[in-house]
């Protein structure tokens, strides 16, 4: 492909001893045809140069801008992905001395750079969904990007299936619009599914491609199973720390991928006590403040690390070609995650990643060797699909007319050519504009008060600029929990939920950025600690959220492994023995059907159910199934729930198991209870920030009273007795059935499975419940009315209540029953 | 409070009168038959709908559907409204007429008594009642704020108490009264109300250490030992009340 690029791109090239790859070539091939193109590639293949080629490309041959405008726009997931992107994209733009300008701008860009940015923008401006978002309200929006040559989207399957996604794609429709010559590119990992990827891309598949790049040699996995042993129950794989210590040492760098942060700062300090050569590791998670990350990155970039306990924070972006292991701790839950976990190994196609999954338990080993095929046969599980997001489009409506007036039919049809929306109702966006206008209750009175008039030509204009103000402050899905800043002395550490804090009282110790931590007390919204040597029996911080669940896909992969026993002969002698076992004393799971075993245990009777339908779903299984039982009488005391199973116990044995799993479970039981489940408040309080009804916390400011909160419980509480068909609570409940309550998954294991539930009676726990029953009393149960929960608690409650003094004498007429 | 389940309110003796502390959040002195209800804060989504936070308007009906339910159950012949019964000067005249006119049939059958709140300096106009600065009954005084200095025994609002309850491994924040056998303190009652943590130090200033707490159930009302109370950061501290002044 001599004389394609630029001489100038091309000498330096030539100076690096590069050549041009054939999907990088695709790129420049689809830019040239003026056509999208999602391009998907391995990491380490110089997808990102491939991104950028054509826009080099043209801004050279451009020369210098007349007028200084925008030409390229390019969006990550990540800050510290665009800061990192710029640095490797203005190093051959300085060394070949290319006509270009490069500038990031995010939630961190100070305020002076932004106010340039404004009067002279950069050829290309590398961003984030949610400043792009900003920057779209932007009153002279459309004539800044109208000249809009290229958009580039990074990471784009880590956007897709997320709402962030939905703001993103209702962002690209707007840009498309103002912008309609502008090329559309993505850059992906691979996915399972590329034309679902693409339409997110390009509503038009005429005009759009799918460039492939090289696959990279296969990655090399293995696994970690120390002695040959695999814990029954756990999911922090302590009893592997020396063997994961040891494989440490042989790597130059290794990053170790844990599932949640608590895990990350338990195994982190276990590998200190371990390290007795005092090699440098480090920890890396969300909670960590931005500095304390930013260090451990620095470190990284620079080789002066050898290990980082990392969450799925470092799951994404940023190119560290030293790290030559990756290590997954627990189960990997999806295939296409681990692939990308995998990736962050060798950012170098011609060499192997190597990478080493430790399970925690039994089930996950079965789960680490079905990931291990999967990668090896390169197939990958599909991701959930969202169903459109209310509160985002509402967001997003608003944010439209911060930028100007809109008219209502115009909008309708950009929306619609976002992916995520395409199937939105007419009547759900009218809805949705009406709740901007004047929140669209039914009950009127607020005419009044609307953030949206119409003009005479039918167009709706902002009501009053001080709601744009507003907007810019709460722009963003991603609704944090509350959180506390913990401190030690004036440094700052990161943050912890406060849920956490509160349970923890002065003196109490706690793990958290790698260090025990004596809790002193609280000020204002800063936890005082002091650090302390003895980590005795500190408490780990949990994380509320939900974690992933299994893949669906993954979860079948391991129900067919336990159906062919003679795969079973590479299983470690004790897995093989459990599962042996299992068919003695019970069963398997059949591949088409509900295994579910009822044994009595310590006077009690357990019910355990193999749905193999991931955590989410089993705890809405859960929830529906107690009811039922509380109602025939089986007197139902609590259930856990791991991503294969779920275990009930109860005061009678539960027999007509065709009844209990009958799909009319999810009529007016599911309601009932989602109605009340605190999850689906929770799920509102971000739906309500979200769609801008309340506005987010913005820590610091509410000593300066300008912050206005507001309990979203009693909003929550009020329009679910009034208003049952508002936007909001529609919002909340698809929220809630695709996330938290995986109803759909819910629902089509138990459709699957009528009339095909096996149930064994007996005389005492199986095998395989094992794990599960190992849980009960580490994790909560299920949820209870409020003065059922008096009532058990009432021992502790009455305390003083017996007390003489409380024995009054009645005086009056009490009685008012 | 309805479903037909019994109502258990908690009894309290407070200047030698027995007291009886409702479920539902209101306080009932069965010798008067009369009933205190503290924080209506009727019309306050309509406050903040003035401003552009469009919340539901529909507290106002939540509040006077919950207040008729309490008064046929208990039949009182007088009612106390202890203050703050609208959120704001304007609030009696945004009421829509339906609700102006249910509102008007509670307060013609029965003596009422609008005691004056913060928010509502002056009582409503043509929705009946009588506005009064307080009201002394023996030892007994029903006012809306708690005076620094007070000779006598004091019934309160304004502070809006919450608790916050460690119940095993769960926890729930439900409203409550609050005493040290000096001052009762009533929970809110209207729908948009938030609370303040009875650990806060406001109710340090005004109660004696070993206060007791009564939290308001779905149909009981009973007393908790003071180590199931949780503290809560002042960021979730009153919430609405930002927007006051």
């Amino acid at each position: 492909m001599g004389g394609l690029l630029p001489p100038a791109l091309q000498a330096w090239l030539d100076r690096q001893g590069w050549t041009l790859r054939s999907h990088q070539i695709g790129m420049i091939e689809a830019a040239v045809a003026g056509k999208d193109a999602l391009l998907i590639a391995p990491t380490g293949g110089g997808k990102t140069l491939g991104g950028f080629l054509p826009s080099l490309m043209a801004l050279t041959s451009r020369g210098a801008a007349p007028v200084p405008r925008l030409h390229t726009l390019y969006i990550s997931p990540l800050k510290a992905l665009t800061a990192d992107v710029a640095r490797n994209l203005i190093r051959p733009i300085e060394e070949a001395e290319l006509p270009v300008t490069v500038e990031t701008r995010t939630g961190d860009t100070p305020q002076n750079r932004r106010a340039r940015q404004k009067r002279r923008p950069p050829d290309i401006l590398l961003t984030t969904p949610e400043s792009l978002a900003l920057m779209l309200s932007w009153t002279d929006a459309a004539e800044r990007f109208a000249h809009l040559d290229a958009v580039i989207v990074d990471e784009l399957h880590a956007l897709a299936e997320t709402k962030r996604g939905q703001m993103l794609a209702l962002c690209l429709a707007r840009l498309r619009g103002l912008a309609p010559q502008a090329r559309f590119s993505g850059l992906s990992a691979t996915v399972a599914d590329p034309p679902s990827l693409l339409r997110f891309l390009s509503p038009d598949p005429e005009r759009a491609v799918v460039v492939h790049g090289e696959p990279g040699a296969e990655p090399e996995v293995t696994m970690l199973v120390p002695d040959a042993y695999v814990p029954w129950s756990g999911h922090l794989g302590l009893f592997a720390v020396d063997a994961i210590y040891r494989l440490i040492r042989t790597a130059r760098t290794s990053l170790l991928f844990t599932n949640t942060r608590s895990s990350a700062e338990v195994l982190f300090a276990a590998l200190w006590r371990a390290n007795e050569d005092g090699l440098p590791i480090a920890l890396h998670h969300g909670s960590l403040s931005v500095e304390q990350r930013k260090r451990v990155e620095a470190a990284m970039t620079s080789g002066r690390l050898r290990a980082v306990v990392c969450t799925s924070s470092l799951d994404l972006g940023i190119d560290w070609g030293d790290v030559d292991l990756v290590l997954q701790i627990g189960a990997p839950k999806g295939v296409a995650r681990l692939v990308q976990r995998i990736g962050r190994a060798n950012h170098r196609m011609d060499e192997p990643s190597r990478a080493v999954l430790v399970p925690a338990n039994r089930f996950e080993f079965l789960e680490c060797v079905a990931a291990q095929e999967a990668v090896r046969e390169g197939d990958l599980d599909t991701g959930v699909t969202l169903l459109p997001g209310l509160d985002v489009l509402a967001q997003h409506v608003l944010g439209v007319a911060c930028s100007g007036p809109f008219l209502p039919d115009q909008l309708y049809a950009e929306v619609t050519r976002a992916e995520p929306y395409r199937q939105l109702t007419r009547k759900d966006f009218d809805d949705v504009v009406q709740f901007c206008t004047d929140g669209g209750y039914a009950l009127g009175g607020y005419e009044r008060y609307r953030r949206l008039v119409p003009l005479p030509d039918g167009s709706l204009k902002l009501a009053d600029p001080r709601i744009a103000r507003q907007w810019r402050m709460n722009v963003g899905v991603i609704v944090e929990a509350p959180v506390l800043r913990v401190k030690l002395g004036r440094r700052t550490l990161g943050e912890v939920e406060e849920f956490f804090i509160r349970t923890l009282t002065p003196g109490d110790t706690f793990i958290f950025a790698g260090q025990v931590l004596e809790f002193l007390g609280i000020r204002e919204h800063d936890v005082q600690t002091r650090v302390v040597k003895d980590a005795g029996k500190a408490e780990i911080p949990l994380y509320g959220g939900s974690k992933f669940p299994v893949s669906t896909y993954l979860a079948a992969r391991v129900r067919r492994m336990l159906g062919e026993p003679e795969s079973w002969h590479r299983f470690p002698d004790p897995v093989r023995e459990w599962l042996h076992h299992q068919v003695r004393r019970s069963a398997l799971p059949p591949d088409d059907g509900l295994l579910v075993e009822t044994f009595s245990y310590r006077k009690r009777w357990f019910l355990v159910a193999y749905a193999f339908a991931g955590r989410n779903a089993h705890q809405t299984l859960g929830m529906l199934l107690t009811r039922r039982m509380q109602r025939g009488g089986l007197e139902p005391h609590g259930f856990v729930a791991s991503d294969y199973a779920i275990s009930i116990w109860s005061g009678h044995e539960a027999t007509d198991l065709a009844a209990l799993f009958d799909v009319d479970m999810l009529g007016d039981d599911l309601e009932a209870w989602m109605a009340e489940s605190s999850m689906l408040r929770r799920t509102f309080r971000n739906v309500a920030v979200v769609a801008g009804l309340i506005e987010r916390r913005h820590p610091g400011q509410e000593k300066t009273g300008r912050q206005v909160t507001f309990n979203a419980d009693l909003i929550y509480d009020v329009l679910r007795k009034y208003e049952p068909g508002h936007v909001l609570l529609r919002a909340t409940r698809n929220e809630a059935a695709a996330g938290l309550t995986d109803i759909r998954r819910l629902a089509d294991m138990l459709v699957a499975v009528q009339g095909r539930i096996m149930h064994k009676r007996l005389p005492r726990v199986s095998p395989l419940a094992v794990p599960v029953m190992l849980q009960i009393g580490r994790e909560r149960v299920g949820e209870a009315d409020i003065d059922m929960l008096l009532d058990r608690h009432a021992e502790e409650l009455i305390d003083e209540a017996m007390a003489p003094e409380e024995e009054v004498e009645l005086q009056g007429d009490a009685d008012v029953a | 409070m309805s479903r037909g389940r019994c109502v258990r309110p908690a009894e309290l003796v407070l200047a030698g009168e027995l007291l009886l502390l409702d479920p539902a959040g209101v306080l009932f002195w069965p010798k008067r038959r009369m009933l205190v209800v503290a924080d209506l804060h009727l019309e306050k989504g309509a406050a903040f709908a003035r401003r552009g936070v469009l919340l539901p308007p529909h507290d106002t009906l939540a509040t006077i559907e919950r207040l008729e339910l309490a008064l046929d159950r208990l039949a009182p012949a007088t009612v106390v409204s202890l203050g703050d019964g609208f959120h704001d000067r304007e609030g009696p005249r945004r009421l829509p007429t339906g609700l102006a006119e249910r509102l008007r049939r509670m307060t013609c059958v029965r003596e009422w008594l609008w005691v004056r709140g913060n928010h509502d300096p002056e009582p409503p106009a043509d929705l009946g009642g009588t506005g009064v600065a307080e009201v002394a009954l023996g030892e007994l005084v029903l006012r809306h704020e708690p005076e620094e200095v007070s000779n006598s025994i004091e019934i309160v609002g304004h502070l809006h108490p919450r608790a916050k309850l460690r119940l095993g491994r769960r926890t729930a924040r439900l409203g409550c009264f609050v005493t040290d056998g000096r001052r009762l303190v009533l929970p809110a009652f209207g729908a948009f109300t938030g609370g303040l943590n009875v650990l806060d130090e406001a109710f340090g200033r005004i109660l004696a250490r070993d206060f007791r707490t009564y939290v308001l159930g779905q149909t009981t009302c009973r007393r908790v030992a003071r180590d199931l109370l949780l503290h809560e950061p002042s960021l979730s501290r009153q919430p609405m009340e930002t927007m006051g002044a």
